[in-house]
């Protein structure tokens, strides 16, 4: 039986019929992991026995009838989630030994609903990168190609997904964290709404940005666990209170009168020829399942990257104050006094890009650059969130690419901040409009993954997810495997 | 070099981090570039534009001014270096 390969909707109908039970499941997967994961890197905490624990109670809640949405789903957790009684490092040195007393909340829900959590998965320190190469705990490398990146910061999560390791992952995206590594490793990558999924217990990068999210295979898995993690929380100020709709149900709906608005800029000289190839034709087929496209204009997108390369790193100077030495996390030995113990304590327990930003945040924040760097960002921010607003007027979803190429070679970028930055520049605009995104498999450039990207309206997840559901539904793209993980 | 040493170190202090000799070439390039990077937002009219601090141009919920959180303080208290009787140590502060 080829477990390891079956989707979430598959796996349901498998327990459901008794054909296997979510412990044999669960195995087989852990199994997998033990094999493999040395190759990816892509998991920093595997929690075997309390996964096998957790599939016997599903198996058991089955057994009485009261089987939850995702009962004995396995699933992984990026490693940004705090999780109770299990190790929560953020990829970072800072919190190597931090284990976390408490749950977030989308941890709790999906526990709830029955899912199983086989580990934890690596990503970018804080989540500040777009390659996996920041981790304290090292890369992690691309199923497709293990000399490539995977991406970033969801690396982990992305690679583990399309590497069969679980069915699904949970992942966040603050510029493009979900979607890029989505792209690259051939994975779907949904980041919802601003507001929409509850980021208590999330590890804070950029508050006004940040957002939680799932990677998976197929658009219906999307659905199903995002699903059970978005609505209102009380314990998250910034979670929207209104009700999530059915994701899943609205999947099955056509997308004939669909319009979808196709960005100039998004196909300019940045982009791979070869790759903007495979995302055109991807606009085709949805075409010919009766959407529309239109060219809408966006005059201030170019702006999105150094928008973001002030407004996140001001607010990650904030947030990344907590870690002080004192409370959790890494402390230096034999301080002098206070503020040395501040100082060598974050010297030593940040790598070079999260002190990077940090120090480029307190910079645009400092008196005398408030006004010309982060003030001056906000106004662009409105000035792009406005564009988007203004297409959405005129069409439901916006089409384009995840990424400007395929996955590249690990250590290539590291030494320029720019070139790295600019993986994201297709994506970050939704992340500054607080818009929903997704990146979806469309095919290969030399035996490497190409996502297209769609955004849409402010809570319209499911317009994204028909769209993607409706073009799985017409190629398998999203079905391929990498040869070593078949 | 939009940025120097001197600058640099300020920043770093400002943000509480102790950064090594061999630190500061590596930082005060890549923060130059970042930097100079950035300076093109300088390029975009936004006379008149208000400033945008929230993704969905709306205002924070507030709560109410109730304890809701139990006291889990020995749970917490876990993860830290060093505590002695429910507080956290740190180096002398007052001498």
């Amino acid at each position: 039986m080829d477990l390891h390969t079956k989707t979430m909707t598959e796996l349901s109908a498998g327990l459901d019929s008794g054909e296997y039970t979510s412990v044999e499941l669960t195995q087989t997967l852990l199994d997998r992991i033990a094999a493999h994961n040395d190759t990816l890197n892509a998991l920093l905490t595997v929690t075997g026995e309390q996964a096998l624990a957790a599939a016997a109670r599903a198996d058991a809640d089955r057994a009485a009838g009261k089987a939850g949405a995702l009962n004995g789903l396995p699933i992984i957790h990026k490693d940004i989630f705090c999780t109770r009684g299990v190790r929560t490092t953020c990829g970072s040195k800072m919190l190597d030994n931090f284990i976390s007393p408490y749950d977030a909340t989308i941890v709790e829900r999906l526990a709830d609903a029955g899912a199983v959590v086989l580990g934890k998965a690596n990503m970018d320190e804080f989540a500040m990168g777009s390659s996996n190469e920041t981790s304290y705990f090292g890369p992690v490398n691309n199923p497709w190609d293990l000399e490539r990146s995977p991406g970033g910061s969801s690396g982990g999560s992305a690679a583990a997904v399309a590497a069969r390791f679980a069915p699904g992952a949970t992942a966040t995206d603050t510029g493009g964290s979900i979607r890029q590594p989505a792209a690259l490793t051939g994975t779907v990558g949904i980041k919802p709404t601003y507001g929409r999924v509850s980021r208590y217990g999330m590890i804070a990068f950029a508050s006004s940005l940040d957002q939680a999210g799932v990677i998976t295979r197929s658009a219906e898995d999307a659905a199903r666990l995002l699903g059970v993690m978005a609505g209102f929380d009380e314990r998250d100020s910034t979670c929207i209170d209104k009700p999530a709709p059915d994701y899943a149900a609205a999947l099955g709906e056509s997308i004939k009168g669909l319009k979808i608005g196709i960005v100039r800029q998004h196909f300019d000289e940045g982009l791979d020829a070869d790759c903007g190839a495979r995302v055109k034709d991807a606009i085709a087929v949805i075409e010919s399942l009766g959407a529309t496209a239109i060219e809408v204009d966006m005059p201030n997108i170019d702006y999105s990257v150094p928008t973001y390369y002030v407004v996140a790193p001001a607010e990650c100077s904030s947030n990344l104050s907590r870690f002080d030495g004192v409370r959790f996390g890494h402390r230096a030995e034999n301080a002098e006094d206070l503020f040395d113990l501040y100082c060598r304590s974050r010297g030593e327990g940040f790598g070079d890009e999260v002190k990077r930003r940090i120090m480029t945040g307190t910079y645009v924040l400092s008196a005398g650059y408030y006004d010309a760097y982060y003030l001056k960002a906000q106004q662009v921010r409105h000035l792009i969130a406005d564009d988007f607003k203004k297409a959405f007027e005129e069409v439901d979803v916006i089409a384009g690419p995840t990424a400007p190429t395929t996955a590249f070679k690990l250590g290539d970028m590291v030494d320029d901040p720019i070139t790295m930055y600019l993986n994201d520049i297709y994506t970050i605009g939704a992340n500054l409009g607080g818009f929903p995104a997704m990146s979806v498999p469309c095919g290969f450039v030399n035996d490497l993954p190409v996502g297209l990207h769609l955004v849409g309206h402010h809570f319209d997840e499911s317009a994204l997810l028909r769209c993607a559901h409706a073009y799985q539904q017409a190629t398998d793209w999203h079905t391929a495997c990498p040869e070593v993980f078949k | 070099m939009s940025l120097d040493k001197d600058q640099v170190q300020q920043i770093a202090t400002l943000a509480r981090l102790k950064l090594g000799e061999d630190e500061y070439a590596e930082s005060v390039e890549k923060l130059s570039k970042i930097v100079d990077f950035v300076a093109h937002l300088s390029e975009a009219d936004t006379s008149g534009v208000i400033p945008m601090a929230h993704p969905l141009d709306i205002a924070q919920r507030l709560r109410p001014d109730v304890v809701t959180e139990p006291n889990d303080r020995d749970r917490y208290q876990e993860n830290a270096a060093s505590v002695s009787d429910g507080l956290y140590l740190v180096p002398k502060v007052i001498e």
